[in-house]
């Protein structure tokens, strides 16, 4: 498939410190012991695109994950990684590899993302329509960043807001995106389009995946004539949408005659099937208002579509951007979502390495993993956890809920609950920890209590 | 109000299906759409394919099964009541029509109102108007309206709407109606939003509550309002408590949306393979005529006999011929055309896409297209009609020719060789000079009085009172009778969008050029969408200053609450002062907003006072300010807020209280001899206005005396000290 990915990786998340850090970089932050960036490129290698360039915000991250990927996925993927300054948000990522880019359509991906939707899809939907953009969408997750706590998915709660979408009948266009700050606001739609259309579903349980399919030319167009576009969210997607009627995108010749109306796209017939059915017309609204007389200049109005690919309810879909999402997806992954996770589960419904050694009366409960390596004392007990490798945890120790990444040391007698505790931490006997989370290389002292803090060593300048 | 009413609304509603279907028909437009012929005639006894509208209407109620029907009559009862007598509806078993006459209603509200007082609607009920066209099944509607009913009794109306076929050039439907977006509940088609304005609104706006409370809503330019509700009985009594009610849709539906009058929710209804349609305005008119000649209506349709229509039968090419039409062989009639009894057409003849109606008499080369003649018209040799509406007994006389878009109204005669311009709206009766000119409301013909007059009676009445002494007959050509209605210019610029005759070519190039060629659209549109990237600080900005105004008003308005609090209660200044600190406090305002809140409060209290002039204003305003003097002062610690207190009287003699601003000296000079504002304060607003604007040098000018006087004062006093 003639399809070019860029994955914009990002790199030292400043939502997700003190998890993340210089030495790791938020796409190498492992979600059920694996680099969250795994799961995009086993994703990506399962449809088929091998060929990726990855965007990493800062130099250093960049060497690191470029490590990662040339040892992990060495015949696997044909992988690219450039680095760009940090902050320059996803449109400037974009922006920095825009001259690399060379096939006609290219996917773009956040490096965070945790899902199983295939991107192949997107991709056929987007050629399909011969949209200048195709964004997924996908059902809002029930527990919000901000708002819940990690058990707080038995709660009955409404689904977070994070995008109001407005579709076509046949829910194959977007005609209006709102998104950030701008979801909170009364929604003011355009006229032109809804006339054009004649009916529009708004959509607030839709969000936005972060997966985009653009036509390059387009893409590049308006990366470069809209130097200050920041983010692909906020200001490409929504721009490409509201110009759909009124394009400012010189299309190629193709397009041209397309929309000519001498032309119809071939493969185009399940809008024409719909467009049938309900206008008794052939074309999609693009063409026919494109098509609509032009007054005595008779110039034809150019038109782009936006298309939208959603997914499937039962499809996961999260991205690791804050601290809860990271707890959520990795209680997902070796929960509900495990067949993300590439591991195969016991019958207790847990994966314990084979090199892991328990105590006596030790238990790990389901939906709980150990990493290789990993030793624990006796009467423990771990509910819904995950554990990296070699750790060491000593007696009577209670992990619920809760996310221990490598190497990390836990003295006797400790309560872990909510918390995340990254590599190298040290606790020492008798540490009560809850909704905490712990940076990497620090050491708790024995018998202190900790409630929704967040404790790091100090980044070495 | 609409909440339940003891036992014996239970009662009712356990009836409900024992009470027999009512329905309430208003056959009254409370419109003028249709002037002239309106005067003449009430629209629900026009014509439309050779029978009457309220025919359609109520063939179609007794088809779907409706036992009692209330026929509310307005304008022209005589006429609506007499032709009642002559048809069959009142004799019909199982099918119950009365009237209800009233002369003094000017709007469907009043119309309800004046229903709820008689006391005749025992259920719920279907409220539609004697213009409605359709072949619709009610069963459906009427089941899922009684069983939302019976799940939430705050479901009071369920509309029926349809899907229209918008013209994706001129963005309204082929009714002629004003463009319509709703917005739906797809879930529970429960109605969110309706816009029926939108031509005159920059951007559509939802409210951010729709979403927040449902996760989807479908926003539909694309429908049509069918004009057919079914009502529950608290429509009525909303009606009845909502005394400024007048247009179901305009206040009734709007106001029970956006108001969340009682928390009463109205649902949607769509048809897809039936037809309803409200004959509106002179477009619809056409739209609906062709609608039923191409048999969209079935089996309201010329050749079936759902009334006394005559018999009619139906050839090829959506020909329909009564039995008795003498027809010269050489003339052509074309494919969608009506003919009715007994009416001739002469050699040579073309008629297409029309209507003719009983007894006419048509002339030797003739052609029409696309007319609705109506009956016993007589048309001369040589005559040219298009597009044209003819109503009974009009006379062309040889070789007149009608432009597209003509109505000629009862027993007119155009003179021979007449051109009558396009759109034009030739009666016997003049224009009344008093139109109505609340547009707006729609309220009905002033007619309704006059109606019974003879026509020649009425024309010399309006005669008399008209200063068109210059219009006479002869404005219609020789040997012509009728008065050609002219149209102030707005209202010519939009008669082709609801007249008869189609939408000619060079306006549509023109709405298609406004569309296309409109540099502000792009522009606009930004505006109303501002690129979250691009013009975010400046929205955030924005956002905040609205915000800081809110904060500013409520703040006012606590102000003012605890002063009042104070004033009745008669609490001490100190106690005020407490309670005025702390809201300063919680809404983060400074002293200068405390000293013109109060300044503010104070003057609203003298204003709410009892005052009949302007003089006894000023006393209440110096007994208040020798009151309250003190807790003013305490306010009023330095110049600054002085000035504030200036500036506030300004704001409050430009905005909510005007009356002050004839006193504004006076009561400046109040002030300052009460020692509630000093010299020096006054001086210095005074000179900061200088700078200002003339706008806001107002009443810097009025007290430009005192002010000189008070300069001159300082200075002799600096004199003073200087010896």
């Amino acid at each position: 498939m003639d399809f070019q990915v860029v994955v914009l990786a990002g790199g030292t998340s400043k939502e997700l410190v003190p998890l993340v850090s210089k030495d790791l970089p938020k796409p190498l932050l492992p979600v059920a012991n694996r680099p969250v960036l795994s799961y995009v490129l086993d994703l990506l290698e399962q449809s088929n695109l091998k060929d990726l360039i990855v965007v990493v915000e800062g130099e250093d991250a960049a060497i690191l994950i470029g490590n990662w990927i040339s040892g992990a996925y060495a015949d696997r993927l044909n992988v690219e990684v450039a680095h760009v300054h940090e902050d320059v948000g996803s449109a400037g990522a974009l922006r920095a590899v825009a001259n690399h880019l060379s096939a006609n359509d290219i996917l773009v991906i956040s490096g965070d993302l945790v899902c199983d939707i295939p991107p192949g899809a997107v991709a056929a939907a987007h050629r399909r329509h011969d949209a200048v953009v195709t964004a997924t969408l996908c059902s809002s997750p029930i527990s919000g960043p901000t708002e819940s706590s990690p058990g707080g998915k038995d709660k009955a709660k409404k689904p977070g807001r994070y995008n109001i979408i407005g579709l076509d009948p046949s829910k194959q266009f977007i005609l209006h995106i709102a998104s950030g700050i701008e979801v909170e606001k009364d929604i003011r739609i355009q006229k032109s389009i809804l006339r054009a259309v004649g009916q529009m579903e708004f959509r607030a349980d839709l969000m936005d995946a972060h997966l985009y399919a653009f036509k390059r030319s387009a893409l590049q167009q308006v990366l470069k004539e809209k130097p200050n576009f920041h983010s692909l969210k906020q200001d490409v997607l929504p721009y490409l949408v509201r110009s759909q009627l009124r394009s400012e995108i010189l299309l190629n010749s193709r397009q041209v005659e397309e929309n000519g109306g001498d032309k119809e796209p071939i493969g185009n017939n399940t809008v024409m099937l719909s467009q049938l059915l309900l206008n008794s017309s052939t074309q999609s609204f693009h063409e026919l208002y494109a098509m609509s007389p032009g007054g005595p200049t008779s110039v034809l109005k150019k038109t782009h579509k936006c298309c939208a690919y959603i997914a499937n309810k039962s499809k996961y879909c999260a991205r690791v951007n804050s601290f809860q999402a990271f707890c959520d997806i990795n209680r997902d992954v070796i929960g509900d979502a495990s067949h993300l996770s590439g591991y195969s589960f016991s019958a207790h419904n847990n994966v314990i390495h084979p090199s892991a050694v328990l105590g006596s009366k030790t238990t790990v409960g389901p939906q709980c993993m150990l990493g290789e390596g990993s030793e624990m004392g006796d009467k423990c007990s771990v509910k819904r956890s995950v554990i990296g490798r070699h750790c060491r945890i000593g007696s009577n120790v209670k992990v619920i809920n809760s996310i221990v990444m490598d190497h990390v040391t836990i003295g006797d007698g400790c309560s872990i609950q909510a918390s995340v505790i990254c590599s190298n931490v040290q606790l020492q006997d008798r540490v009560v920890l809850k909704d905490c989370q712990i940076g990497a290389g620090f050491v708790v002292t024995a018998s202190s209590e900790h409630k929704g803090e967040s404790l790091s060593k100090k980044e070495k300048q | 109000m609409g909440a339940k009413k003891g036992g014996h609304r239970d009662e009712a509603e356990e009836d409900l299906a024992r009470d027999p279907l009512q329905a309430i028909l208003l056959a009254d437009s409370f419109a003028q759409k249709f002037r002239p012929i309106t005067l003449e005639r009430p629209k629900v006894l026009l014509p439309i394919v050779n029978v009457p509208m309220i025919d359609y209407t109520l063939a179609w109620l007794e088809s779907a099964g409706v036992e009692e029907v209330f026929v509310f009559c307005c304008a022209h009862v005589r006429q609506v009541t007499d032709y009642l007598e002559t048809t069959k509806w009142l004799t019909q078993p199982n099918f119950k029509v009365s009237t209800i006459e009233s002369h003094n209603c000017v709007s469907a509200g009043d119309a309800l109102r004046v229903i709820y007082e008689k006391n005749v609607i025992r259920g719920d009920f279907i409220l539609i108007s004697g213009d409605t066209v359709s072949n619709m099944s009610l069963t459906e509607v009427l089941q899922e309206h009684k069983e939302r009913r019976r799940k939430d009794s705050n479901a009071v109306m369920t509309m029926v709407i349809k899907k229209s076929k918008p013209s994706a050039i001129t963005h309204q439907s082929r009714l002629g109606t004003d463009e319509l977006i709703m917005a739906i509940d797809p879930d529970t088609k429960q109605l969110l939003y309706y816009e029926d304005k939108v031509e005159h609104l920059k951007g559509i706006t939802l409210d951010k509550a729709m979403l927040s409370e449902n996760a989807s809503v479908s926003l539909y330019n694309d429908k049509q309002d069918c004009y057919i509700d079914i009502c529950s009985p608290e429509v009525l009594i909303l009606f009845n408590d909502n005394f400024d009610y007048q247009h179901i849709r305009r206040h009734f539906l709007k106001g029970l949306l956006q108001d969340d009058i009682m928390g009463y929710k109205i649902f949607t209804y769509e048809i897809r393979s039936s037809y309803a349609a409200r004959i509106d305005n002179y477009r619809s008119y056409d739209a609906i005529s062709k609608d039923i000649i191409q048999r969209w209506t079935y089996p309201l349709v010329p050749d079936v006999q759902f009334f006394k229509n005559s018999a009619t039968k139906l050839e090829r090419q959506g020909m329909y011929r009564a039995s008795e039409v003498g027809q010269s062989r050489s003339a052509q009639i074309g494919p969608s055309t009506v003919i009715g009894n007994g009416t001739t057409i002469g050699n040579k003849t073309a008629i297409s896409n029309s209507v003719v109606g009983e007894g006419c008499c048509i002339g030797s080369n003739v052609t029409i297209e696309g007319c609705y003649i109506w009956h016993n018209v007589t048309i001369e040799d040589g005559c040219k009609l298009k597009h044209a509406i003819i109503c009974d007994g009009v006379i062309l006389k040889a070789g007149a020719v009608l432009e597209p878009g003509v109505v000629l109204s009862f027993k007119v005669v155009i003179g021979e060789q007449f051109v009558v311009p396009a759109y034009s709206k030739v009666s016997l009766l003049r224009q009344p000079i008093n139109q109505d000119s609340d547009e707006e409301l729609e309220y009905a013909d002033d007619s309704s009085g006059v109606a019974e007059h003879s026509p020649i009676a009425n024309g010399a009445i309006r005669n008399d009172s008209s200063e068109m002494d210059a219009c006479t007959t002869s404005e219609v050509g020789t040997n012509g009778v009728g008065f050609i209605w002219s149209l102030n210019e707005a209202a010519l610029e939009e008669e082709w969008r609801h007249s008869v005759a189609p939408i000619p070519a060079d306006k549509l190039a023109a709405i298609m050029l406004a569309a296309n060629g409109d540099p502000d659209l792009l522009t606009h549109d930004e505006n109303i969408l501002p690129p979250s990237g691009e013009l975010e600080p400046e929205s955030v900005t924005n956002d905040s200053d609205t915000d800081v105004n809110d904060e500013a008003t409520y703040f006012e308005k606590e102000v003012e609450a605890t002063f009042l609090r104070a004033v009745e209660e008669d609490v001490k200044n100190d106690h005020i002062i407490l309670e005025v600190n702390s809201l300063r406090l919680s809404y983060n305002m400074t002293a200068l907003d405390c000293a013109s809140a109060l300044f503010y409060s104070v003057m609203k209290l003298a204003l709410d006072m009892q005052h009949n002039t302007a003089s006894e204003l000023f006393t209440n305003v110096a007994k208040v300010l020798a009151k309250w003097k003190t807790l003013l002062k305490s306010y009023l610690l330095t110049i600054d807020e002085e000035i504030e207190v200036i500036m506030k009287f300004e704001d409050i003699c430009m905005g909510s209280a005007r009356e002050y601003a004839v006193l504004f000296e006076q009561i400046l000079h109040l002030l300052y001899d009460k020692e509630i504002i000093q010299e020096e304060a006054i001086l210095s607003w005074a000179s900061e206005k200088e700078e200002a604007e003339e706008s806001d040098k107002v009443f810097v000018k009025k007290c430009e005396k005192f002010i000189r006087w008070l300069n001159e004062a300082s200075e002799e006093e600096e004199e003073d000290e200087d010896e």
